[in-house]
């Protein structure tokens, strides 16, 4: 078995430095995550995590001061946020937005073709999509009718979320960004996200699992567990270490920082 | 003075302007300093309408004309396609009257088609509708940029009537597009949406004045506009609930974005309410394309571009969806669609 540090990382931040207007939010973070791993990225509120998902989605008003991040080896933070889409990278919104007027359906194949066009693939047919969206609607127990009505437009939170993960596995991404995922959550809705995050996981894929609480670790396994505190990885282990800091809540790493 | 009357006096000085408290951001003295001559007669080819396939009948009117009276029969059943068209630099007004009587329905489809001439045109139109009856006018304005227009429609609904209005607009060198309504109450149903899609430096003006004058009226009121460039959109609505008018429904939402910092716009909502038992409500914002929306749009793999035009459609969308005549309703998606991505 090959530990994790021999893979090629398809995920490199190295000494990532950024700031949001004058503040400085990430303070040297450096991360690999290698193709076919979960890592999950665990720390106390105002620790940049949410940051972190911006960063590498490419949101306007975060600026990077120093360091980088690549994806594959090509320099991420050069492109646009729909061109890292097209990449495969895809952000879980820790609160998915409201598009008013946009059919779910309408905007998912807007998307997809987008990406397609971008890789120079042939855009998806109607009844190829329709079939894939109402499959993968049965899959996240979600109904068809509501992907007819404009997205996530008077959805309860736990419906948005079901949504992401509904587009997730209809763009098919390759770098997945789940950002407080679980928040909002019931146990039974938990369940049917993590199922359909789990059903994502493949050898080519990879995933960076954001989360505050251990609980939806317990759903999603890492392979590896880093805590995020003042702007900077301070520890990194296995699963094991989740479970250490649901134990002991983020304390001393806070004071480590 | 009325618009028509100072172009018929040829008198500049009777335009309506900025004194004039309903006129003051759509300021007609202060823009002509002199009436333009008579428009000429024209015999040129027009090309097709907007809604010709839609139409049984195209009634249409170059360059003004006396009067044209149409008469939807009781009970029966009409498609009108109705073309005020501007050619050229002079001036012009038109008078249309229907009357749409007891039971009868009509179905409305009127352009307004400019050139590049700087025309100045004033249409007046008297509908009035009879117990029953109803009729859905849908309204595309396409002026030129250079032309100045005006459209004031008068509006008499008798109890129990249906009116409902969609208009549209990519404004003009200076236009204006007024809906009075005189609504009796007692079941008549009023729906006056609108849409101004503003670019370069034209303007539009959507005004509406809207009098519940007896009980269990209901009005419906939906306008919104996307303004560029250094355009201007004016939207006024006034609701006016009469004494005695109890249990009028009137809602009236008017929702603008400016996308650029040299755009304007100017909204006047006002409801008057001199009766007790209402039901009133009125929406106003002006605001920017949401950011956020767009960012988590690109994040899908939509390019910034197609978000903004995507994100921009979706919210005059919305007015389009509420036209009940499903083949208009294509018609003017796929004209609000080519202009915002023009």
């Amino acid at each position: 078995m090959t530990s994790p540090s021999d893979r090629k990382a398809m995920l490199a931040i190295s000494d990532l430095h950024a700031r949001v207007e004058d503040k400085e939010i990430l303070k040297g973070l450096s991360l690999e995550v290698p193709a076919g791993e979960v890592h999950a990225i665990m720390g106390p509120n105002g620790a940049g995590k949410s940051t972190l998902s911006y960063i590498l989605t490419g949101r306007e008003g975060y600026e990077v001061t120093a360091g980088g991040a690549t994806l594959d080896g090509e320099d991420l933070l050069a492109l646009e946020p729909e061109e890292r889409a097209a990449k495969g990278v895809f952000l879980s919104f820790q609160y998915p937005l409201e598009i008013p007027g946009v059919p779910a359906l309408t905007f998912i194949r807007t998307a997809l073709n987008a990406q397609r066009k971008a890789r120079g693939e042939p855009e998806i047919t109607a009844p190829e999509f329709l079939k894939l969206a109402r499959a993968t609607a049965g899959a996240l127990k979600i109904d068809f009718d509501m992907l007819k009505r404009a997205l996530n437009v008077g959805f309860s939170g736990g419906e948005k979320k079901r949504m992401e993960i509904f587009q997730m596995a209809m763009l098919s991404p390759r770098f997945l960004i789940l950002d407080e995922t679980d928040s909002g959550l019931d146990i039974d809705a938990l369940r049917i996200v993590a199922d359909g995050v789990n059903a994502l996981r493949s050898p080519e894929r990879a995933m960076l699992v954001i989360t505050h609480y251990q609980r939806l670790l317990d759903y999603i396994r890492p392979d590896r567990v880093h805590v995020l505190s003042a702007g900077r990885i301070v520890a990194s282990g296995g699963p094991e270490l989740a479970l250490e800091l649901e134990r002991e809540g983020y304390d001393k790493y806070a004071r480590a920082a | 003075m009325s618009v028509a009357a100072a172009i018929k006096a040829r008198d500049a000085a009777a335009l309506p302007g900025k004194r004039d408290e309903d006129w003051r951001w759509t300021d007609l003295r202060g823009l002509i300093r002199a009436v333009p001559e008579p428009s000429a007669a024209f015999d040129g080819e027009l090309g097709p309408g907007p809604f010709d396939a839609l139409a049984g009948e195209v009634v249409t009117i170059v360059n003004g004309r006396d009067a044209v009276h149409i008469t939807v029969e009781p009970a029966q059943s009409r498609t009108v396609a109705l073309r005020i068209v501007s050619r050229g630099s002079g001036a012009h007004a038109a008078r249309i009257s229907i009357d749409v009587e007891v039971g009868g329905r009509l179905i409305l489809l009127e352009s307004y088609e400019g050139d590049e001439g700087g025309y100045l045109s004033q249409t007046g139109l008297v509908f009035s509708l009879g117990e029953g009856a109803s009729m859905e006018r849908i309204v595309l304005a396409a002026d030129g940029a250079e032309g100045v227009s005006v459209s004031q429609a008068e509006v008499t609904l008798a109890a129990g009537a249906a009116f409902a209005q969609t208009t549209l607009t990519t404004g003009a060198r200076r236009q204006r597009l007024e809906t009075t309504v005189a609504h009796p109450g007692g079941h008549a149903e009023l729906r006056l949406d609108g849409v101004y899609l503003l670019s370069g430096k034209r303007h539009a003006d959507l005004t509406t004045v809207v009098t519940h004058a007896g009980v269990d009226g209901v009005t419906a009121q939906l306008t919104k506009g996307v303004v560029r460039d250094q355009a201007r959109g004016v939207f006024q609505g006034r609701i006016v609930v009469a004494e005695g008018a109890d249990r009028t429904d009137a809602r009236m939402g008017h929702h603008a974005l400016i996308l650029s910092d040299r755009a304007e716009v100017d909204a006047r909502p006002e409801l008057l309410i001199h009766a007790d038992d209402v039901s009133c409500a009125h929406g106003n914002t002006v605001g920017a394309l949401d950011e956020d929306a767009l960012f988590y749009a690109r994040q899908r793999g939509i390019p910034e571009a197609e978000a903004r035009a995507l994100l921009t459609e979706a919210f005059v969308g919305e007015v389009a969806d509420r036209i009940a005549h499903e083949a208009a309703r294509d018609v003017v998606r796929a004209w609000a669609a080519e202009r915002l991505r023009g």
